[in-house]
């Protein structure tokens, strides 16, 4: 079974975001970049089902050069082999251009099962993964908390909680999976894990490598494009709750959810 | 030249579900400003009969694909009925909720169509013509306004609980289209093999009115029964922060913040909870927010309209009998 997890770095969810003076991105200075939290679940289950069905995981991470790093912290998990897409020429690329790219890096590796992050925790677009199974023209199931393959190796069912039910989903193999937190606990790296990674096999491509277009990338290839980014619109100041007992504060607050806010 | 708003509606068990009506009440008054219709597509099983509702909404026509394999939910099925119908309209701004359903749907539709995709937007505009969105970025911790390319339809999704709804007009009643759903075996390549529903009837965190919330400050999974008790009295749905759900109090599905839901609720009392920036991105966006926290400098309390600085094992239980007597 070979499996292929997509990856991309993302500012730690613990980070102070601030928007740049064009107003059109963040200050990307300072900020600690950490794997997506989501692409980890997929880097964890893919890991599993190698361990059950043998197989070869392959990392696929699209960025700047500092991704390197989250690729390597994946073969240190235990994946076997990293591709790093990296140009200029992908900066501001949207996400139907980046399933572009990660699908001209993917076509040529044998491959059953492809996990992506059901979104990344920085645009929380949640439209990579779809887009490239569209590229790959296979089925793709989204936010999932259970990955059942069969023993055959030819299918999957895959659970997929939506608002009061979950799903159980079964799809011919090759799919693409989309990882939901609640799927897995991923490892941590151990240090022989750490030391082995540095002598697996990281490739680098540029788009020019992969047979692609750099026109059809970036900022101006959009087709959704920010106009302004702002913080998050200010609360108006709350009011603290008076009374001198806990039982007269809780009384307060439901005279005032109930009067004034009128939401009880 | 494309014109006219298409909505996609979503039905579960042959009911529509709340957020349809939210973005057909959004979808009108985009269309107003330009002189647009609002076209529905309902998709499903037997659910002819529920079209007459988009209308009383605001939609002006609706456009019915009725097919057993449409019944329930699967993204191929949905995405090649659903393009075969958007290239066939062509309609300017193409719209759907933000539901689990409608977001997995939106991502592969718009990738079929070739076109930018707007997704969870809190906030949406035309402008000559062109959609605009507002959409959360970060979780919350920055606002994007975005706009779209030439290329049509202009798709997004709209965030439930954030749309404010038409009241229903019954005496409205739109026209209603059988669709051709063309479906063969190679666009079939997943099925649902099994419903599993969830036997606590609890409304899900992302479409509730009302959420409590507990987090470290609960001590302990055992505690979260006075959550549960003051939830049952104002009908609400009791949520999490990651701290809860990491230490293995609460499941998975009820974490609020930015790897867990992002919730909308008109009421959201955070129990216990200290604010870590990951939770307040995934609650800002509710209206009324209530913090109760025994250390008067928790960070909740800069984003609480009411706060309480007590001992919240005091504060719920008797929030809870307070809240009783107003019934």
């Amino acid at each position: 079974m070979n499996i292929i997890v997509c990856l991309k770095q993302v500012p730690d969810t613990e980070s102070q975001i601030k928007v740049a003076p064009d107003a059109k991105g963040i200050v990307k200075d300072d900020l600690k970049w950490v794997m997506n939290p989501y692409d980890e679940f997929g880097v964890e289950e893919a890991l599993r089902i190698k361990e059950k069905f043998g197989g070869q995981v392959t990392v696929v991470g699209l960025g700047p050069k500092r991704v390197t790093e989250s690729i390597r912290t994946a073969l240190a998990m235990g994946a076997d082999k990293g591709i790093l897409i990296s140009d200029p020429a992908l900066e501001g690329s949207d996400p139907i251009a980046t399933a572009k790219a990660l699908a001209a890096a993917i076509k040529g590796i044998p491959y059953d099962i492809i996990f992506t992050g059901q979104r990344g925790v920085d645009d929380d677009n949640g439209l990579v993964g779809a887009s490239l199974a569209e590229y790959l023209g296979i089925p793709n199931m989204s936010i999932i908390v259970k990955v059942e393959v069969a023993q055959d190796g030819k299918s999957v069912k895959c659970h997929r909680p939506v608002e009061g039910q979950t799903l159980v989903i079964e799809s011919s193999l090759p799919a693409l999976i989309t990882t939901q937190k609640g799927l897995n606990e991923p490892r941590y790296a151990s240090l022989p894990g750490i030391m082995k990674a540095k002598k697996k096999p990281l490739e680098e491509k540029t788009l020019a490598d992969l047979g692609l277009n750099a026109s059809e990338f970036g900022e101006g290839a959009r087709n959704l494009k920010v106009v302004e980014l702002t913080p998050p619109p200010a609360r108006k100041a709350g009011k603290m709750v008076p009374g001198d007992t806990p039982e007269d504060k809780a009384r307060e607050l439901a005279k005032l959810l109930h009067e004034e806010a009128k939401v009880i | 030249m494309a014109q006219d708003v298409m909505v996609i509606a979503e039905q579960r068990d042959g009911e529509i579900r709340k957020v349809s009506y939210e973005v057909v009440s959004e979808g009108r008054r985009l269309a107003d400003k330009m002189g647009w219709k609002v076209k529905a597509v309902l998709l499903g099983q037997n659910i002819k009969e529920k079209a007459a509702n988009l209308g009383h909404y605001g939609a002006d026509k609706v456009i019915v694909a009725d097919d057993a394999r449409l019944g329930t939910y699967t993204t191929d099925a949905y995405v090649k009925a659903i393009s075969d119908i958007v290239k066939a309209e062509d309609p300017a701004v193409l719209l759907m909720g933000a539901s689990v359903q409608g977001k997995d749907l939106a991502a592969r539709l718009s990738a079929r169509l070739g076109v930018g995709m707007a997704q969870d937007c809190t906030a949406l505009s035309v402008d000559n013509g062109n959609l605009m969105a507002i959409r959360p970025v970060y979780a919350g911790k920055a606002y994007a306004k975005v706009g779209f390319s030439d290329k049509r339809p202009h798709m997004a999704t709209a965030r439930p609980n954030v749309m404010p709804m038409n009241q229903p007009d019954p005496s409205k009643s739109p026209e209603v289209v059988d669709a051709a759903v063309a479906l063969d075996g190679g666009d079939l390549k997943t099925k649902v093999a099994d419903i599993v529903r969830d036997a606590s009837g609890k409304v899900d965190l992302t479409e509730a009115d009302k959420i409590v919330s507990g987090g470290r400050g609960m001590k302990g999974p055992e505690h979260y029964k006075i959550l549960e008790d003051l939830a049952a009295a104002i009908g609400a749905s009791v949520g999490a922060s990651r701290s809860a759900v990491d230490a293995g109090w609460r499941p998975h599905a009820d974490q609020v913040g930015q790897t867990g839901k992002v919730v909308s609720p008109n009421l959201y009392i955070a129990c216990g909870i200290s604010g870590a920036i990951q939770h307040l991105a995934g609650m800002s966006t509710s209206k009324v927010i209530v913090a109760i926290n025994k250390d008067p400098d928790a960070p909740i309390f800069q984003r609480a309209d009411y706060g309480v600085v007590d001992d919240l094992f005091k504060v719920v239980p008797a929030l809870t009998e307070e809240v009783k007597k107003l019934a």
